[in-house]
């Protein structure tokens, strides 16, 4: 038995310079990811000021959190949802279908292309305001509204960012628009991939369209690269929180119609101090990205040694 | 491989079929459309303010000035600290933020591409776990993080955090994947040791991921203003990108400084544009590595 600690212990020492090389990065990993996650597992299950000492309280956040928190479950869970299952998958299926469009045309074009679906996602968080706020201004000197008033199909100028109805909407389309980031040029990397030989093979068998191409081998031959998408795009989707307090100019957005769980966590951690609950709250949205990412890693992901 | 690719690309150019020349039409108007809000970048940062608040409002400038330049200056000159010193901010925390993280990721990445120490396929599955996670979610937990480190308003605390950069890491590892042992053992061979193997060896090879981490480290820094918000307290510690986001907050219904705000804007777009365009051919190549099997 002490042998075999002694075997083991004299493995990890022949290997002490491998672990030289990772320390500096795990380090940090460790300071500022794997901490704070743990902090926040245990805070959540806490009554945190952050002035007086954290008191432990058990499941209570947790109960407070699904059944009374009327914000919550009225505003920040549904449009996180919405907005979720909006932008994530159409942002991905858009990702996808412009990289295989890209990827038809001939090399240079493609590169032009590629930069020009890219260049958005570098001015995010930078230009929104410069940009989509003139866009989407509530009086008739919008661009928006100026264009439509001019084409006659609205006849008040509308308040795109301001009213709740409109609000969702439009951080929707402001998404989208910058949503083309990593995950699409790791498709179209894997498209450009693809070895030519197979559609030549296919052409062969008798495929006929490109939508058969499409399923039977870009697909299944880019899966690795639309799964490193899929978590991106994920990931993305639930960590745009602040566009709709950026889009409106008010945090708490009008009637609450863009909060969403990220701005639910900020409320309460950085407004009102308590640190417990908006700790739970981030445990909540970590439990509920990871049960996303594995959604798509049994969709995308290589089963054994495939 | 990309190059290859593309001299078989090129010499197909001739022979564009009906449906390329379609596609192309179909892509230069999506492309438009994700361009024209960079075009009004351009063309804003030049508007006199006359032109910035007409009606209809207009999309091109007519009569490109400079004053917004100078009203930025002046507006900056008002301010206690000068703007020199949030550029200086900004553009020390990322340069220093690109270097760190392609080495710390590089070192890391190297070893778990190719040793297989004990431990390494966990360390690897963590990594790849916390790929999932947006750092956004454990904001406050870091700030606790941050603050008892001691390292509050230090540029330690808007670097430090920068530094772990999973997907970095990740990137990296895969593309290190590729590169042949034989290489890595002929190098051992001739007499190098681990350190040299890899400065001389890995990291020249693995130029295109290197480049790639390069640009996301580079983004992820230039436009922060967490770091600055959190954990700076003092003025003159904040960056570029902070110093922005307070020249347009309620930029909608405020007619000051609309011009000063056009510009900032301007400078916080640039670089990242100019990074980009320079290593996009690198980034494509890294991306062909970057799938998670």
């Amino acid at each position: 038995m002490s042998n075999k600690i002694a075997n083991h212990l004299q493995n990890i020492w022949k290997f002490r310079l491998s672990y030289l090389f990772i320390t500096p990065f795990m380090l940090c990993f460790l300071a500022f990811i794997v901490v704070p996650v743990i902090a926040a597992v245990v805070l959540s299950f806490t009554y945190f000021n952050a002035i007086e000492r954290p008191r432990f309280i058990g499941w209570q956040n947790f109960q407070y959190l699904i059944s009374q928190d009327l914000l919550f479950l009225k505003y920040a869970l549904p449009n996180t949802f919405k907005f979720a299952l909006i932008v994530g998958p159409g942002g991905y299926i858009a990702a996808f279908l412009l990289a295989w469009l890209i990827s038809q045309l001939p090399g240079k074009l493609q590169k032009w292309f590629s930069l020009a679906m890219y260049t958005p996602s570098l001015t995010i968080g930078i230009a929104m305001s410069i940009v989509w706020l003139p866009m989407l201004t509530g009086d008739r000197i919008g661009y928006l509204n100026s264009i439509l008033l001019r084409l006659g199909i609205i006849d008040v100028p509308q308040l795109w960012v301001t009213d709740p109805d409109y609000l969702m909407n439009a951080m929707i389309v402001v998404t989208l628009w910058s949503s083309m980031g990593v995950g699409f040029l790791a498709m179209l990397a894997g498209i450009l991939n693809i070895n030519k030989d197979y559609y030549e093979a296919a052409r062969i068998d008798g495929m006929k369209s490109r939508l058969q191409e499409i399923w039977y081998i870009t697909i299944p031959s880019m899966k690795p690269q639309m799964l490193f998408g899929a978590v991106m795009a994920i990931v993305a989707t639930f960590k745009t929180g602040a566009i709709g307090v950026e889009l409106s100019g008010m945090n708490p957005t009008p009637a609450y119609s863009g909060h969403l769980i990220i701005n639910h966590i900020e409320d309460f951690g950085f407004i009102r101090f308590e640190m417990g609950y908006a700790a739970a709250i981030s445990v909540f949205l970590l439990i509920i990205m990871y049960a996303s990412n594995r959604l798509s890693w049994g969709l995308f992901g290589t089963k054994g040694d495939e | 491989m990309w190059r290859q690719l593309l001299l078989y690309r090129r010499n197909r150019l001739q022979t564009m079929d009906g449906f390329q020349k379609l596609l192309t039409v179909i892509l230069i108007v999506i492309s438009i459309f994700m361009l024209l809000p960079i075009v009004y970048i351009f063309n804003h940062a030049f508007k006199p303010y006359h032109e910035l608040f007409v009606y209809p409002p207009t999309f091109i400038v007519k009569e490109p000035s400079l004053q917004n330049f100078n009203e930025l200056l002046s507006v900056t000159a008002r301010s206690t600290v000068p703007m020199i010193r949030y550029i200086f901010n900004s553009v020390f925390v990322s340069v220093a933020s690109v270097v760190l993280v392609t080495i710390v990721s590089a070192l890391c990445a190297y070893p778990l591409a190719k040793h297989k120490f004990p431990g390494a396929t966990f360390v690897f599955s963590s990594i790849l776990l916390t790929l999932m996670f947006a750092p956004e979610v454990v904001q406050i937990p870091r700030y606790l993080v941050v603050s008892q480190l001691g390292i509050m308003n230090t540029y330690f605390a808007h670097l430090l955090p920068m530094m772990a950069m999973p997907v970095g890491v990740f990137l990296l590892k895969q593309f290190m994947d590729q590169i042949p042992d034989a290489l890595l053992e002929a190098a051992r061979i001739d007499g190098a040791n681990e350190f040299t193997v890899f400065l001389r060896v890995v990291i020249p090879v693995c130029m295109p991921a290197v480049a790639t981490v390069a640009i996301l480290a580079f983004q992820n820094s230039w436009a922060n203003i967490e770091t600055s918000s959190l954990f700076m307290l003092d003025d003159e510690m904040k960056s570029f990108a902070f110093f922005l986001s307070t020249l347009t907050n309620n930029l909608g219904n405020n007619v000051a400084m609309q011009g000063a705000a056009a510009v900032a804007s301007l400078i916080m777009f640039i670089p990242n544009l100019i990074v980009f365009v320079i290593l996009q051919s690198k980034v494509i190549t890294t991306m062909a590595h970057s799938g998670i099997k």
